[in-house]
């Protein structure tokens, strides 16, 4: 049955509040031109709003419900511990203009933060502010353009990035009016390093890759493509989406990456998909150390015998400025902290194992059944065809019908160099129960596209909607809830 | 995959009409997008375009993806009724889904209809 819309719900009179009887004198509005003439405000009590959206909210998917594994996202379990830290009344009820001397707690463990997001990837320094993947990149790509300017650098305006991109990155580059480069991939799903030989010229500003890509590939030929980036005058932008599978396995600072962001709202356990922030740091190497946001996190006296060390801010050399009020979403980062707290070392090192051996027991359990474009060992996410010989069955429609299965289905339509794409990410956090009944749906699936297509092509049968027409949501837009009539003149 | 044998073709998948000067998607690229429910076209009539300058962008329920000017020379018309009826471009790539039309523009240099269509067929698979 369909839950009605809040308006529909709405009886004239209906109050979930009764005012108190006005004790202040009535005034006329100066200039009701400007008003609407009417405001459909919803008219019903408490227990029907309660109700109501106590219902949607039993419509929700989310991973506390089941298995998620929407590709490039990360959607790992997120540990309720982090909820109850990040509560904790020394970080809920501070403020950070209070002076310094009353907040070292939250400072000092911005500062360790830092120390350990620099230690896991091997750069030289880093910022908390960005608020999340997209804006760490636009960050890392201004501090990109500030080290050229810096050197008198001024005809570099192109932006190297491969077609497996994720399409924040060409977004980055262009709001700061750079030229776009698109850098094919090769047959094994690397980049084409014949392609980026001839792109690479002395209008490069850098590069922005993935590393492992968009499809859950490492890419094999990744010393000689930093290098040919380097040789031509440019930097390496590392997309740090993906860095669930190399957590205490590789460093992108190691590997020559200049500056890199991190999402702690996939690797680090902070929630998403709707229950943001996220958050997005930024590490970078010594040559772009000097161009970090201010203020970054510093000691600002030693420890000595009797007293622990001060901790204040200091502002880099050149900096390209703040990126965000405060110091981003701190929240974010005291959940993100103690996650880390909480696995240590080893325990990271452990999750991108089992986060890449969960993809590749899936990939090898399902590449019987589905096509796998670039058929060799996956990191942590995989991507394969939904599309079978013989039949018009699309990949949105195995999403579909996985839903009947009762799992929120993979990432569709993505990477764009892919047919029919379902791009699948597990995640560490998932047994081998749960991986097994994934891969059981979507091989029951794959049967079902012989025996029986259309009960795929017209899934969902279950949810409480069944198929959306999303051509006519997306062409025929209605985006208020009255009609533009009623508006005032 | 209609391929009509008077067209040439870009490996981006436009098209190109000498004989009208007008340009646009191909259907193989339509038929790849799935339903198509934005366009918009980014040059006017008047501008200079040269071979790869963007010229439309368009939005399906699959993807986004920017056509190219397939040649260089200057808009003398867009189509002005793409916008309010994107399902052209599924309906009828190569007539009413035409885009922009440039005078003064030569194919030199693009596909016939015979090497498009093996270029599609190489990466259909």
């Amino acid at each position: 049955m369909r839950e009605p819309t809040i308006f529909e719900l709405s009886s004239p009179g209906r109050t979930g509040v009764t005012f108190p009887v006005s004790d202040v004198p009535k005034f006329d509005l100066p200039d009701d031109a400007l008003l609407r003439k009417e405001l459909p405000i919803p008219e019903l009590a408490e227990v029907d709003v309660v109700r109501h959206y106590t219902h949607l909210s039993h419509y929700n998917y989310s991973v506390d419900e089941g298995f998620y594994p929407l590709g490039s996202c990360t959607m790992k379990y997120n540990p309720k511990i982090n909820e109850d830290t990040c509560r904790l009344p020394g970080f809920l009820f501070t403020h950070p203009l209070q002076p310094i001397e009353t907040i070292q707690g939250n400072l000092a463990l911005m500062f360790e933060m830092q120390e350990w997001l620099k230690e896991i990837s091997g750069f030289a320094a880093v910022t908390l502010q960005p608020a999340a993947g997209a804006h760490g990149e636009f960050t890392g790509v201004l501090m990109m353009r500030a080290y050229h300017k810096a050197r008198g650098d001024s005809k570099r305006i192109k932006m190297l990035i491969p077609d497996a991109a994720h399409g924040t990155n060409p977004a980055s580059a262009g709001m700061l009016g750079m030229e776009v480069v698109t850098i094919p991939s090769d047959a094994d799903g690397n980049v084409d390093l014949t392609a980026l030989k001839a792109a690479c010229d002395d209008r490069v500003v850098g590069m922005m890759l993935t590393n492992p890509n968009t499809l859950g590939l490492f890419d094999q030929h990744i010393v000689d493509v930093v290098k040919l980036v380097h040789d031509c005058g440019g930097l390496m932008y590392g997309d740090g989406a993906n860095l669930n599978a190399l957590l205490g396995i590789v460093r992108p600072g190691d590997l020559g990456f200049d500056v890199m962001h991190f999402n702690l709202h996939k690797t680090f356990a902070v929630p998403h998909g709707g229950g943001g922030p996220g958050s997005g740091p930024v590490g970078v190497s010594k040559r772009l150390a000097d161009f970090l946001p201010a203020p970054l996190i510093c000691i600002q006296e030693e420890a000595d015998e009797e007293n622990p060390p001060l901790y204040g801010y200091e502002t880099p050399k050149q900096t390209i400025g703040r990126m965000k009020a405060f110091h981003g979403h701190f929240g974010a980062i005291v959940r993100s902290y103690t996650y880390i707290a909480m696995h240590g070392p080893d325990g990271l090192k452990a999750i991108s194992q089992y986060a890449v051996l969960n993809a590749n027991y899936l990939m090898a359990r399902l590449k019987k059944y589905y096509r796998v474009p670039f058929d060799r060992i996956c990191m942590h996410e995989f991507v394969m065809e939904g599309r079978f010989e013989g039949t018009d069955i699309r990949a949105l429609d195995i999403s579909k019908r996985l839903m009947d299965y009762k799992f929120h289905p993979p990432t569709n339509y993505f990477p764009l160099i892919v047919h029919e794409a379902l791009m699948i990410e597990p995640t560490e956090t998932e047994n081998k129960q749960t991986l097994d009944s994934f891969t059981d749906a979507l091989i029951a699936i794959a049967g079902e596209a012989q025996t029986n297509p259309d009960i795929i092509k017209t899934a969902p049968h279950t949810t409480p909607f069944g198929r959306m027409d999303e051509v006519k949501a997306a062409r025929e837009l209605v985006l208020c809830c009255w009609l533009p009539e009623n508006l005032p003149d | 995959m209609n391929t009509p044998a008077n067209l040439k073709y870009t490996k981006s998948d436009e098209w190109f009409d000498a004989a009208s000067g007008k340009a646009g998607l191909t259907d193989f690229a339509q038929s790849q997008l799935s339903d198509i429910v934005f366009v918009e076209i980014l040059v006017s009539a008047g501008d200079k375009v040269e071979v790869g300058t963007p010229i439309a962008s368009v939005e399906s329920v699959k993807a986004a993806a920017e056509i190219y000017s397939p040649v260089a020379g200057k808009v003398t018309a867009v189509n002005g009724e793409l916008a309010g009826a994107p399902e052209t471009l599924n309906s009828d790539p190569f007539e009413a889904g035409w885009m922009i039309q440039v005078e003064g523009a030569d194919a030199a240099g693009m596909l016939d209809a015979a090497a498009y269509e093996k270029d599609c067929e190489g990466r259909a698979h």
